[in-house]
């Protein structure tokens, strides 16, 4: 049999390969996870970090992140989507049964393997916490290989915060130190009210071994990087994850650049010591 | 590349090119005069070239004139580049239809399945073209032009298929550029007047007493088209009449952009007040970019028929001068004419080297000529070494 990544080579990887959507759940108000399995039998191979191309039947493409590595998430493809659009609406409407298109994965992983030894800080914006979601059940099935595992995660209000059972499974049954916070409180929270960097001075972490995975806006990111510079960590051992415009995932289109690097081929994922530069000039 | 291979045609000889291509079933296409302008199209005989005529190019103009001779070549380049021929501004991807059965309408792969709960779709890929296609009359700029969309569009980890097959079956006669435009600068980045590589015949047309064309082979293609055409050994005199008019053409251009540092010295300035300034003038018309033969940035279309069961992506030519282009769920990252003039100078001239390994412009000058504001790439690049040598000058002065 061959894998998948030798047959993407073979066709061409701008033909999208239908996928039936198995389950679909609604995460946050306007956010759905969708799980798709191949039509064809043949599973994604993909990585924490990586993304797909995902083709709504007639009206488009998008890139989205691998949002899924969890228990009984292997051999399928597990993406969470944000209605912001045409294409994301049309996909999160799917019903199970349904078949959608997907075309990759695409991009460089979160170099997880490479932290081992060390403490790791996962640190989310909004939507983050689902390309994170893989790393961090990569170092959950491997949890003794790491130190302090933490979780900082921000959204806007305590409704956008995704996968909160989950994050507590982490807390209780791995020892994850998570720090919630969100920008505008309300009714029934009691927690951290601001941004998420206000919960960086009071983490504890080994920042000589520290290893930190960082998605969401890219100004969140920025002042994340800063912060943990503060707190002694390398900015070569800072990973972010970029976010572009795509129409190809392939490095054909030209779409996503990033003044002399494509995310797409690139990235997603970078040191931030090689993207910083990059993310502080203005409407590159 | 005068070698022993070198020979000599006359004008009637080129017919005889075009014939015998076409007679095996090539499509000839070659610079014709349409609108006023130096065009790409077929032919069906050397007689629709654009012959006696000149062309006078200006920043932000462009006007034919009659040379008063018989030159074939006797211009420089239009707004057409064999960017349309390679990597047309519209391209099938796929086509895609609900419920269908493996499609059989095809020869193309078919990915997907039959299913039977009507929920399912099968992909078709289109199938590229495959008609052979002679380009007659390249340039040297446009033959680097063509280097340098191969390693974006096929040295790279993927392959744009579409331009795969068209290049595979692309036959090229180049042609030495005796006839240089004021907008042309491919002496400055190193990619003519002659022809170095990359072409199965190169001819230089040669103006003196007897109008004749040095022709040199390329490829083992090119030698077994020559061999079917009336000519004659090339002699020193032929050669060195053919290397004349290059030089000529050479001296003519000059060095109008100096490539040193060029790199390093866009990177540098990205917040150069020259950017402002040419964001002023600058109508984001996209037109620099579609007459760009280099410029590779395409968005996709989907669109499906009346009943909604059968959908067609196709792959379209795109502009980073147009807002969309950077557009984001969270807003679009380019917004100004500054960002996006900025966005296509340095990935031209810079950023470019860093993606693919050499430079995004070969000096054709379309996008000057084309500029319907006679913005010069050269003169802003000028503009920004300027102040920055006077500003090392400056410091240098103070130490």
């Amino acid at each position: 049999m061959t894998t998948l990544s030798e047959d993407v080579e073979r066709r061409g990887a701008m033909i999208p390969r239908p996928h039936r959507v198995r389950a679909r759940r609604q995460v946050s108000h306007d956010t759905w996870t969708l799980e798709l399995d191949p039509v064809d039998g043949r599973p994604v191979a993909i990585g924490p970090g990586q993304f797909t191309m995902l083709y709504a039947f007639g009206i488009g493409e998008v890139p989205i992140s691998n949002g899924g590595g969890g228990p009984g998430e292997e051999n399928r493809l597990v993406q969470t989507v944000r209605v912001v659009g045409a294409v994301t609406r049309a996909l999160c409407a799917t019903e199970p049964g349904g078949v959608v298109g997907v075309r990759g994965p695409f991009g460089n992983t979160w170099p997880v393997a490479r932290a081992r030894g060390g403490d790791v800080v996962f640190v989310a914006g909004g939507l983050g916490l689902p390309p994170l979601r893989p790393a961090i059940h990569q170092v959950l099935r491997d949890r003794d290989g790491y130190g302090r595992v933490l979780l900082l995660y921000g959204a806007r209000t305590p409704a956008d915060l995704l996968f909160l059972d989950e994050i507590e499974t982490w807390r209780q049954a791995h020892g994850v130190d998570v720090g919630l916070v969100v920008d505008a409180g309300g009714p029934g929270w009691s927690g951290e009210v601001g941004l998420v960097t206000r919960l960086i001075p009071g983490i504890e972490l080994d920042a000589g071994t520290a290893t930190a995975f960082v998605a969401g806006p890219e100004i969140m990111m920025r002042f994340v990087a800063e912060d943990l510079h503060t707190r002694g960590l390398d900015l070569d051992s800072v990973h972010v994850t970029l976010e572009r415009t795509m129409r190809c995932g392939v490095a054909l289109c030209g779409r996503c650049q990033v003044g002399p690097t494509l995310v797409c081929r690139d990235g997603a994922v970078y040191r931030y010591s090689d993207v910083g530069p990059l993310l502080s000039v203005k409407e590159l | 590349m005068a070698t022993d291979t070198s020979s000599v045609l006359l004008p009637d000889a080129l017919e005889v090119i075009v014939q015998e291509l076409r007679g095996r079933g090539w499509r000839v296409v070659a610079p014709v005069r349409r609108n006023d302008a130096v065009v790409h199209d077929e032919i069906t005989s050397v007689t629709e070239l654009p012959i006696g005529w000149h062309d006078v190019q200006t920043p932000g103009s462009y006007r034919l004139e009659h040379r008063g001779d018989g030159a074939f070549f006797g211009y420089a380049v239009g707004p057409d580049s064999w960017k349309r021929e390679l990597f047309p501004p519209r391209a099938a991807l796929l086509s895609a239809r609900r419920d269908g059965r493996a499609s059989t309408d095809g020869p193309g792969d078919t990915a997907g399945t039959g299913t039977d709960d009507g929920a399912g779709f099968v992909v078709t890929p289109a199938v590229p073209d495959r008609r052979r296609s002679a380009f007659l009359g390249v340039r040297s700029c446009e033959v680097a032009a063509m280097e340098i969309q191969d390693r974006v569009l096929l040295h790279g980890h993927h392959v744009d298929e579409d331009y795969r097959a068209r290049r595979a079956q692309a036959f090229v006669i180049a042609v030495n550029c005796t006839a240089p435009a004021s907008t042309c600068f491919c002496a400055s980045t190193g990619t003519g007047p002659a022809v170095r590589a990359g072409a199965d015949l190169v001819l230089t047309e040669i103006l003196d007493d007897d109008h004749r064309f040095l022709a040199e082979v390329g490829t083992t293609e090119g030698a077994e088209l020559l061999d079917l055409v009336p000519r004659r050994p090339a002699e020193p005199a032929d050669v060195a009449a053919a290397a004349r008019a290059v030089q000529a053409a050479r001296h003519r251009m000059g060095v109008t952009l100096d490539t040193e540092g060029l790199h390093d010295l866009l990177l540098g300035n990205l917040e150069h007040p020259r950017l402002d300034d040419v964001a002023d003038r600058c109508l984001c018309c996209t037109n620099c970019t579609l007459a760009c033969p280099t410029c590779f940035c395409t968005t996709i279309e989907d669109a499906t028929d009346l009943s909604g069961d059968v959908a067609e992506r196709t792959r379209v030519w795109d502009s980073c001068f147009t807002l969309r282009y950077s557009e984001m769920h969270g807003g679009r990252t380019r917004t100004s004419a500054r960002a996006r003039y900025r966005q296509w100078l340095t990935h031209k001239l810079a950023t470019w080297v860093d993606q693919f390994g050499s430079l995004g412009c070969v000096g054709c000058g379309r996008c000057i000529t084309w500029c319907p504001v006679g913005i010069d790439l050269r003169a802003e690049v000028a503009a920004i070494r300027a102040d920055q040598e006077a500003g090392a000058g400056r410091e240098g002065a103070s130490r």
